[in-house]
């Protein structure tokens, strides 16, 4: 059938309104031209609860701040040294999320690694492998272990300084990978075991185990592989946040990642996209109520030195120091990026990724200081501002309402 | 004159997993060993990279002889979920059954089951070659990328759901095939590549005129919205 042209569409009568506005109207008239539903990158495009909705309480009366400059505070963070013999130890808690070799090219991701070694931290593989150029600029890199076993080779699980088994991303909670065509060239198509030229998915769940008590199992054998000596994350979109934060430590995570639905993506279903997850700043307060009811969350600040814990990688929208240092107030104990560095590296090249990172730690060490504190572990609820209801668990975008009334 | 040196015996009864698994990532490993009382333990034998043998004398749990390479590993008895995932070279022997996702994302080697393989056997197998004496349970072969998989008694339904590259050649009943999984001809080349699988699995007595070859398709490798259909 031919389509109808524009001129046709407007003599159909057709007028906006709230619920069918422009754009939708578009949408609706672009599929049924193609058929096709949306497949993209980046992330949600909806305005969501953000950062933007808390403010710091800077000291004045009844606190007073550091001098800025002199006194210094300290932003190095220890993941994973619950089990594993050797925790990580970075000088700054930003991470450089993973991203897939593929989605990112070569160079691209070379750049993230040697900025990020530059400033003492890590960066993570991504679907599809990992590849010798990263590994090589790479001082920290995490492996990720994910549902398509893309190159999952055990010389490079042995290679990496941590293992992320990844069950989600915040963009897409339940969704696998997509990769279109244009994108597997000849040499990502072999690391894949793939055609080259197709549209490829990802399968969505791991092909060999489901459930927590699963789980628990093939963190024991990724650890007796490596001897138990790389800490182990568990990655989660956020969705139920509040039970996968539980029971991914059940299962033995060292570290557990939280990516919001605000979350970047190489590809995925629109639908997912903007419909499926719950936002970065309802994600965290929820994570760290389940982290602190099994006393893992930040045991050291809480007085309890001897015991260990579980640290809360956050990711999903973080844009600047500010938003880090939100986070870490909110009960992270560090976040991940992934399009800022993106976005870096696009404006001005590898140096860019540098200038970033330093600028990132720069404003938390700022705001520590504007607050008074010489460590970002004494960051806490404490120190923002929020609107009523904003963030307290259970928060109103909570999947789980019944919270409140404990379990 | 080659010496003759006996195999090293582990009892898990009294030596903790973690120092078996230890013990056999241990750096120029060579010789024979032996694995005993597993007991049903998971992840015996995982993440080895040597020429070595290695018998499990019992059943095991989860994951055995996960990710190997270059090892021989034999179990005698019946292994759990995902024995020999990610293997990427090397043997895996399975006298008794195998639970679900045997073999799943394997890269290479030979994996043999002498008897039966339950659900999503070669799951996404990445170039393994598997032999399975009895039959498979449902979703054998999910997006199976490459590598072959011998089925010598029946699959159970949708085998080779969303396959890509890889071969599978049944001799029995199909319960049904998954999106994009056909039945194809068998050529010459075919004959002769299943029949050297079936006799590296000690399987030469097979006629390989009883099996059936099933591939892709190949009509899902690119989107669009029709195919949404299919799933
Ligand atoms: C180009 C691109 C590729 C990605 N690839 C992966 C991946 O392979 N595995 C994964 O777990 N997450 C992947 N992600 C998600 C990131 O790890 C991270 O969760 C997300 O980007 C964080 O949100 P942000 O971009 O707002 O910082 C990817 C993100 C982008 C932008």
């Amino acid at each position: 059938m031919t389509p109808q042209n524009p001129d046709s569409r407007a003599r159909l009568g057709l007028r906006e309104s709230a619920t069918f506005d422009r754009t939708t109207i578009a949408a609706i008239q672009r599929a049924a031209d193609t058929g096709i539903y949306d497949i993209r990158g980046w992330g949600a495009k909806r305005a969501l609860p953000h950062f933007d909705d808390l403010l710091f309480l800077g000291a004045s009366m009844s606190r007073y701040p550091l001098e800025g400059y002199r006194e210094r505070c300290a932003t190095d963070v220890v993941l994973g040294d619950r089990f594993a013999k050797h925790p990580l130890h970075l000088d700054i808690p930003v991470t450089i999320a993973g991203m897939s070799f593929g989605a990112l090219s070569g160079p691209a991701k070379e750049a993230l690694g040697r900025g990020a070694s530059e400033v003492g931290t890590s960066t993570t593989t991504g679907d599809g492998g990992m590849t010798p150029e990263e590994r090589g600029q790479s001082k920290t890199l995490v492996y990720q272990y994910l549902p398509s076993r893309y190159g999952m080779n055990p010389d490079d699980l042995r290679k990496a300084d941590a293992i992320e088994i990844v069950l989600g991303q915040g963009a897409k909670p339940g969704g696998g990978g997509m990769l279109l065509g244009q994108k597997i060239s000849e040499r990502v198509a072999a690391m894949r075991t793939l055609p080259q030229g197709i549209d490829q998915r990802s399968a969505c769940r791991h092909p060999d185990w489901t459930g927590p008590d699963d789980l628990t199992i093939k963190i024991n054998e990724l650890r007796e592989i490596t001897d138990w000596e790389k800490p182990i994350y568990v990655k989660v979109g956020a969705s139920r946040v509040y039970y996968d934060v539980k029971l991914a430590v059940h299962a033995g995570a060292d570290v557990v990642v939280v990516d919001g639905m605000q979350g970047g993506t190489a590809a995925t279903q629109e639908v997912f996209i903007e419909h499926v997850g719950i936002p970065t700043l309802a994600a965290i307060p929820q994570a760290v109520q389940a982290l602190q009811e099994l006393g893992v969350h930040r045991p050291a600040a809480g007085g309890a030195a001897d015991r260990k814990g579980v640290q809360l990688i956050v990711s999903g929208g973080i844009r600047n120091g500010a938003d880090v240092a939100k986070a870490l107030a909110l009960g992270a104990d560090a976040v991940g990026i992934g399009r800022l560095q993106g976005l870096a590296l696009a404006a001005a090249g590898p140096e860019g990724v540098v200038h970033m990172l330093k600028l990132l730690e720069n404003e938390v060490q700022c705001v520590l200081g504007n607050l008074g504190l010489t460590s970002y572990d004494q960051l806490g609820p404490e120190h923002i501002y929020m609107e009523p209801d904003t963030v307290n668990p259970p928060h109103k975008l909570s999947a789980f309402p019944l919270l409140e009334e404990g379990y | 004159m080659e010496q003759i040196v006996p195999a090293t015996q582990f009892d898990l009864r009294d030596t903790p997993l973690r120092d078996v698994n230890a013990a056999l990532h241990a750096p120029d490993l060579t010789g024979d060993f032996v694995v005993r009382h597993p007991a049903g333990a998971h992840n015996v034998a995982v993440g080895l990279d040597a020429p070595v043998t290695v018998t499990v004398d019992g059943h095991v749990g989860y994951y055995a002889a996960g990710m190997n390479q270059r090892a021989d590993v034999v179990i005698h008895g019946n292994a759990g979920t995902g024995v020999a995932e990610n293997m990427m070279s090397g043997t895996v022997w399975v006298k008794g059954d195998a639970s679900q996702s045997a073999g799943a994302t394997a890269h290479g080697g030979l994996l043999v089951i002498e008897g039966n393989a339950a659900a999503r056997c070669g799951i996404s197998m990445k170039g393994v070659d598997i032999v399975v004496g009895g039959s498979v349970g449902h979703m054998s072969a999910f997006m199976a990328q490459a590598g072959r998989l011998v089925v010598r008694g029946d699959a159970g339904e949708a085998l080779g759901d969303s396959i890509y590259e890889a071969r599978l050649y049944v001799r029995g009943d199909v319960a049904s095939l998954g999106a994009d999984c056909i039945a194809k001809p068998m050529d010459p080349e075919h004959h002769r590549e299943l029949g050297e699988l079936l006799k590296a699995a000690g399987f030469d007595d097979d006629d390989t005129s009883a099996y059936t070859r099933y591939g892709s398709a190949r009509t899902l490798y690119h989107f669009h919205a029709d195919n949404t259909s299919a799933y």
